[in-house]
């Protein structure tokens, strides 16, 4: 039934997993060199740990600036998750019941920072914090500030893919039975939301720990350096293969963080009888439902 | 019913407060500096709060400089490199996401999840992989001096920019554009096929126009960070040649002691962005009407 003739069918294949070697293979090169046994990080002198904790002062476990943007990474992120989660999932809810002009002026607000490039809430909220707000010091209270307006959108997004999903009808059965509207939120639509909630925490979690734009218009020096930062000012000097195993590292717990969100996601489904498994696990997190 | 409607309002007013305050409250900061003043001795930006005040001779100067000046270059390169860049995008993303959508059968899973790993491989590690290869004794550059070609890929070269973009933003186009086709109600195409159109025919008369708004939505998708983009073009090739707007901005703003070009550039910018989507939005609407009719 295709609509192509089979000789063209045969080179989209081939076009295919050429892409994906096109797009995975250059990464899986640097990760390897991570495990270089020389200082360079383009010519293969043997396999060692010396740049992952072997190395005295320059591995990355041990140079103490690099453990400091990995701490540095870690604690944006996590804190970033913790404020924008809650704060989203009841702009998504509200915002998703009100109604009239208010509800939609409110709609467009979260719309708009999704599609506003980095550099320019980067740029507006720097200007903005060093001249209108200044009792917010630049570094992480800064950095914190813009992660949270930036990724809001997201979880919204995601959010309100659920509860459209859910519909009104369990509610309105709560309701029915007697419940409040603040216990039919409480006791059955939030349960409800739990994929997305999972689904939240993990797209913040990874945007965050991979934001390079607004964390680095908003630092203030090496103090408030993250992972991303430290890449960029680095990667174009003569850094050892300790920079490779500092990426790596940050691949690796994108991809840690991805996994567990996917693995919960998928048991979550399974337990409470909803179709789908990982592919469906790989939609709630790539946003490719809505 | 009005206790309803206050618990959602209430609900949503957080968020919405936060939003206000630090995303709508700096945009109106980057007019006010933009046309602003600039203190004589200090040599700073003052923000002109009140509207009616302000002051347009340094964005004209600006603007000025984009339209015959010393900053068309960058205006100029900044769209051919996007325009370019989202050529070869579409060119290796529609046929691969076409694939998924439609042949890719009992693979579809795997493949899905291999396309979408670069997604959550963080963007400066893909550009750092690159710059390793590209550098003279990576192993790119050694592969093509076997081949007699010695070009320096990481000296200010256009060409590495366009494919640094590319390889950046190829990811974030197919999967959207994979969600658009594979929604799509292929039994038209067939009905075409079976009523006697050629494949290109059925293609260009029944799978374009109903995946046009996808794609639209798709373009727009990857064109607005690339617009902004400038770290792609500091990692990979860090020369005044290939100088994109971003750069501009990110220069203005973090290096020099002009901010108030920065914030000229930062609105410049949007008000692009702004032309584009509402080109988008205006070209969905229709194609809206032209569904309903």
């Amino acid at each position: 039934m295709s609509t192509l003739s089979p000789r063209r069918i045969r080179a989209l294949p081939m076009l295919a997993w050429g892409y994906v070697a096109w797009s995975l293979v250059p990464v899986l090169i640097a990760i390897a060199y991570s495990f270089n046994d020389g200082r360079s990080r383009t010519m293969w002198q043997g396999f060692s740990f010396r740049w992952w904790f072997g190395d005295p002062n320059a591995s990355v476990f041990r140079d103490e600036s690099m453990r400091q943007a990995i701490v540095n990474s870690l604690v944006l992120a996590v804190a970033t998750m913790l404020i924008v989660t809650p704060l989203g999932i009841a702009l998504a809810v509200g915002s998703h019941r009100m109604r009239g002009k208010l509800s939609s002026g409110v709609q467009g607000l979260t719309s708009i920072p999704l599609i506003t490039p980095e550099i320019v809430v980067g740029a507006a909220l720097l200007l903005t914090i060093t001249r209108l707000f200044s009792g917010i010091p630049l570094g992480f209270p800064a950095q914190l500030l813009g992660n949270v307006t930036f990724s809001i959108s997201a979880v919204v997004i995601i959010v309100r893919a659920r509860l459209v999903s859910i519909g009104s009808s369990f509610e309105e059965a709560a309701r029915d039975l007697g419940a409040t509207r603040m216990q039919a939120l409480r006791f059955v639509l939030m349960p409800m939301l739990w994929p997305s909630v999972m689904a939240s925490l993990v797209v913040v979690f990874a945007t965050v720990i991979d934001d390079f734009v607004i964390t680095s218009f908003l630092s203030a020096g090496v103090d408030s350096e993250t992972v991303p930062l430290r890449i960029y000012s680095s990667v174009r000097g003569g850094a050892t293969p300790a920079l490779n195993a500092l990426a790596t590292l940050l691949v690796a717990t994108t991809f840690g963080a991805l996994t567990i969100a996917l693995f919960a996601l998928s048991q979550w489904r399974k337990r409470h009888g909803e179709p789908g498994g990982m592919r469906a696990a790989l939609a709630d997190v790539t946003r490719m439902g809505d | 019913m009005r206790q309803n409607t206050r618990i959602w309002t209430g609900l949503a007013a957080p968020g919405a407060a936060w939003l206000l305050i630090f995303f709508a409250v700096p945009f109106y900061a980057v007019a006010c500096i933009a046309f602003g003043t600039i203190d004589p001795i200090f040599r700073d930006a003052v923000p002109q709060w009140n509207p009616l005040q302000w002051d347009f001779a340094q964005a004209q100067d600006v603007l000025t400089s984009a339209v015959n000046g010393p900053l068309r270059g960058v205006f100029v390169r900044t769209f051919v490199f996007v325009f370019s860049a989202m050529a070869m995008c579409f060119l290796i993303g529609f046929p691969i996401a076409y694939f998924l959508a439609r042949h890719a059968g009992k693979r579809r899973l795997l493949l899905l999840t291999l396309i979408i790993m670069p997604f959550w491989v963080n963007y400066l590690m893909r550009m750092l992989s690159w710059v390793n290869l590209l550098s003279p004794s990576g192993l790119f550059s050694r592969f093509m001096s076997n081949f007699g070609v010695n070009y320096n890929w990481l000296d200010g070269s256009p060409i590495t920019v366009v494919l640094g973009l590319v390889y950046g933003y190829v990811p974030f186009l197919i999967l959207p554009l994979y969600a658009t086709l594979e929604r799509l109600d292929w039994r038209l195409v067939e009905a075409a096929r079976d009523l006697g159109a050629t494949s290109m025919q059925a293609f260009r008369m029944v799978t374009v126009p109903m995946a046009k708004a996808g794609v639209a939505a798709a373009a727009i998708l990857i064109a607005l960070p690339m617009f902004g983009d400038y770290y792609t073009n500091d990692l990979l090739s860090r020369s005044p040649k290939t100088e994109m707007l971003g750069n501009q901005i990110d220069y203005y703003i973090n290096n020099s002691s002009q901010p108030q070009r920065g914030a000229i550039l930062v609105l410049m910018l949007s008000v692009l962005l702004l032309i584009a989507l509402s080109w988008y939005l205006r070209s969905t609407a229709k194609i809206g009407k032209e569904q309903v009719r």
